[in-house]
């Protein structure tokens, strides 16, 4: 038995970080995910002018809480002739799906549980379109025409975006030439720019795509509450709909996370490579430090005792959180926690800037109908996909085998991509022109 | 040790899968456990290091096959209980071929039992450190010896993609 | 990595079992589903001995059945889509427009 014990000790010697941080994502990333429907409800009624949760905790923080209570302890109704297997099945595998590929994300330089694979970003793909099982299985095992019907159509947006989103992350990669993500990353440092600037309209697309993929506004018509009741999750109550609800916002995190290390520099600053800009890693300290400031000012304001003792401690946390940080720059011990660190607070930083861009467009734009929806997606979103991968591949080529200047290569490309696009805009207006003269020209016959 | 463990896990789950796969009933139970059979098949293709393989097979048969099937399954949906009651001559017909294939490869270990290594004239395999990184040896092969197998199979995809749509189509 | 043997036995497995499903299965949505287990059975064996030889050439191979999966399944699909608008079934013993 020996031998066996010995490789198993051996195992969890050379392992056990990983299986830590296993372990850590699978027990924070719900929370963290309830953290963030708070955070978008907030959002949500700051910009419809009224206050959102601030019943339960101060100021509604422990909202989050109050409704995994409720969800855990609602009943479970399973519908009567529904295949009992996948119907638990179904929510289980949407979750499985989010949270493995949350395992291959690195949340700075040293925070990743797949350390260094060589296919990172693919492997992210890859198993968030697993997530899709959990969608069309859980419609179809709920026995309900609206479920059926609102998982198809979620299961043909997710496709059909799923192809528009990887051709967008080609042109990164492109750029990067490699797949693995801290390599992505060094690259982006060793051009000195975030690949945003260079590849902007391929951004553009994974953005449009990626909301689309996480089926958020204005894109989420399968599961709009005036549609389809809930689409997919019409049957699903208590435990099983968090499931698929904690599932679905832990997507817009990984979402989040490969456009950040993709085509917002990942974990490096603005400017990573310029000298006398330095004093940039200075903001994240500065930055945690002025929230302190701003809690400490309102914590002054607030009506009630149990507010105040709050804000006094979110104060507290912050300025302690922006000392480690300094302290990281300053005290010539820790200088080898600075990468670390405070590449993890950037990369959270621009995760957090994105998910509010996702939020900001959910509370702003109207839903697509599906039939507009699909449209865009087929014949915008692909044909410029691809007229973007072969621009820049164009552009690396001119400048590798040409000499031409990176930029103007670029600039030049990204021209003739933008032609494309207002091309394909033309043709779009066409079509609905001709579209709605058809519909204008039928629906005559009932005219006067 | 970990490899075999590995092996051995992903082995099992494939053939069991596989075996509860042809004897469902339910056509979408069947698509279920072909689904996990692909993927205890990108298991082993991972425990054989062949990293981009792993997702391909994932991102392509997973991702997409087995999804083009299980919308077909609910398409196509008949309320009938469709059982697998097989005909009596092939119950034997597929027993028949089963010990066929089997007894062809045992026959084959047999024969082949004294030579070195089973006749399977093996180097011997090189271990994981030393093998360059998978995607990059992939792609290097893929795009210059096989780069016209690469645009032919593009064209086939191309030419399977117009079949699929003009088959599809409602004959108005 | 096992000896090469333990992956011919998984992949004959698998291949013995599609080869099974394509025999005794009514439903031909089924029968293509055994199909699709025994390009798999293949490719195993494939890959397995390119990590013997130590190149990527089995695994080329083996992508490209992958892909040549991919087409034949979407277009044995459309036809079935297509015999179902017409004749209402997906029985394999029901197809018999050709018998005399």
């Amino acid at each position: 038995m020996s031998p066996a014990l010995h490789s198993m000790i051996s195992f969890l010697q050379t392992w056990w970080v990983q299986l830590a941080s296993g372990v850590l994502i699978v027990a924070v990333v719900p929370l963290i995910a309830g953290y963030v429907v708070l955070v978008e409800r907030k959002l949500m009624a700051d910009m419809q002018a009224r206050l959102g949760p601030m019943r339960v905790g101060p100021h509604g923080l422990l909202q989050p809480i109050a409704d995994a209570l409720k969800l855990l302890i609602k009943e479970d109704i399973i519908p009567d002739d529904a295949d009992k297997v996948i119907f638990w099945l179904a929510p289980v595998v949407s979750m499985t799906a989010a949270l493995v590929s949350m395992g291959a994300v690195a949340f700075g330089p040293w925070f990743q549980v797949a350390k260094d694979i060589n296919i990172g970003i693919l492997f992210i793909l890859g198993v968030s379109s697993l997530g899709l099982f959990g969608i069309v299985l859980g419609g179809w095992a709920s026995n309900s025409h609206y479920a059926l019907i609102g998982a198809l159509r979620s299961t043909a947006q997710l496709v059909s975006y799923e192809t528009a989103a990887g051709l967008a992350i080609i042109s990164g990669l492109l750029l990067a030439g490699t797949l693995q993500i801290r390599s992505i990353v060094d690259a982006q440092q060793h051009y000195g720019v975030w690949f945003i600037f260079l590849a902007p309209v391929a951004f553009f697309i994974y953005l449009v795509a990626s909301i689309a993929e996480t089926n958020r506004a204005p894109f989420d018509l399968p599961e709009a509450e005036s549609e389809l009741v809930a689409g997919y999750m019409t049957e699903y109550s208590g435990f099983r709909w968090a499931l698929y609800f904690l599932g679905e916002y832990a997507n817009m995190i990984v979402v989040a996370a490969v456009a950040t290390t993709l085509f917002l520099g990942g974990w490096l600053r603005p400017f990573p490579n310029v000298r006398w800009l330095n004093w940039l890693d200075l903001l994240p300290a500065l930055f945690t430090a002025a929230v302190g400031v701003y809690c400490v000012y309102r914590a002054g304001k607030q009506p009630v005792r149990v507010q105040t003792l709050f804000m006094w401690a979110v104060a507290a946390l912050c300025f302690l959180v922006a000392l480690i940080l300094a302290a990281t720059l300053l005290v010539p011990l820790l200088q080898a926690a600075r990468p670390g660190l405070l590449g993890a607070f950037w990369f959270m930083l621009k995760v957090g800037g994105y998910i509010y861009v996702f939020m900001w467009l959910r509370f702003t734009l109207p839903r697509y109908r599906f039939d507009q929806l699909m449209h865009l997606g087929w014949y915008l979103l692909i044909p410029l996909a691809i007229v973007n991968v072969f621009s820049v591949g164009m552009a690396m080529m001119l400048e590798s085998e040409f000499g031409w200047n990176r930029w103007l290569a670029l600039v030049v490309t990204m021209l003739f991509t933008l032609l494309a696009a207002a091309f394909l805009l033309h043709l779009n207006d066409k079509r609905t022109a001709a579209a709605s003269s058809a519909a204008a020209e039928t629906s005559d016959s009932y005219a006067g | 040790m970990l490899d075999s463990i590995i092996f051995y896990f992903f082995a099992g789950v494939a053939i069991l899968s596989a075996a509860l796969m042809v004897t469902r009933r339910n056509a979408i139970h069947s698509a279920v456990f072909l689904i996990t059979t692909l993927l205890a098949t990108a298991g082993i293709f991972l425990q054989l290091r062949a990293e981009f393989l792993f997702i391909a097979q994932i991102i392509l048969y997973v991702g997409g096959i087995m999804v083009l099937f299980v919308f077909v399954i609910m398409l196509v949906r008949l309320d009938v209980p469709l059982n697998h009651i097989t005909f009596r001559f092939q119950k034997w017909v597929a027993l028949f071929v089963a010990m066929a294939l089997a007894c062809e490869v045992g026959v084959m270990f047999w024969y082949v039992r004294r030579l070195p290594s089973a006749g399977l004239l093996t180097p011997p395999a090189p271990s994981p450190d030393k093998l360059p990184p998978n995607s990059e040896q992939f792609a290097k092969v893929l795009f210059s010896n096989y780069l016209l197998p690469f645009e032919i199979a593009s064209v086939l995809l191309l030419v399977a993609m117009i079949g699929a749509v003009i088959m599809a189509k409602k004959r108005t | 990595m096992m000896p090469v043997g333990h992956y011919l036995f998984l992949s004959l497995a698998l291949f013995i079992i599609g080869a099974i499903g394509v025999i005794t299965r009514r439903n031909v949505i089924v029968i293509l589903m055994a199909i699709e287990l025994i390009l798999n059975a293949v490719n195993i064996n494939l890959v397995a001995f390119s990590r013997i030889f130590g190149d990527v050439h089995g695994q080329v191979f083996a992508l490209f059945i992958i892909a040549d999966a991919a087409a034949e399944a979407a277009v044995g699909l459309g036809i079935i889509i297509a015999f179902f608008r017409n004749r209402e079934t997906v029985l394999a013993d029901e197809m018999d427009l050709l018998k005399w």
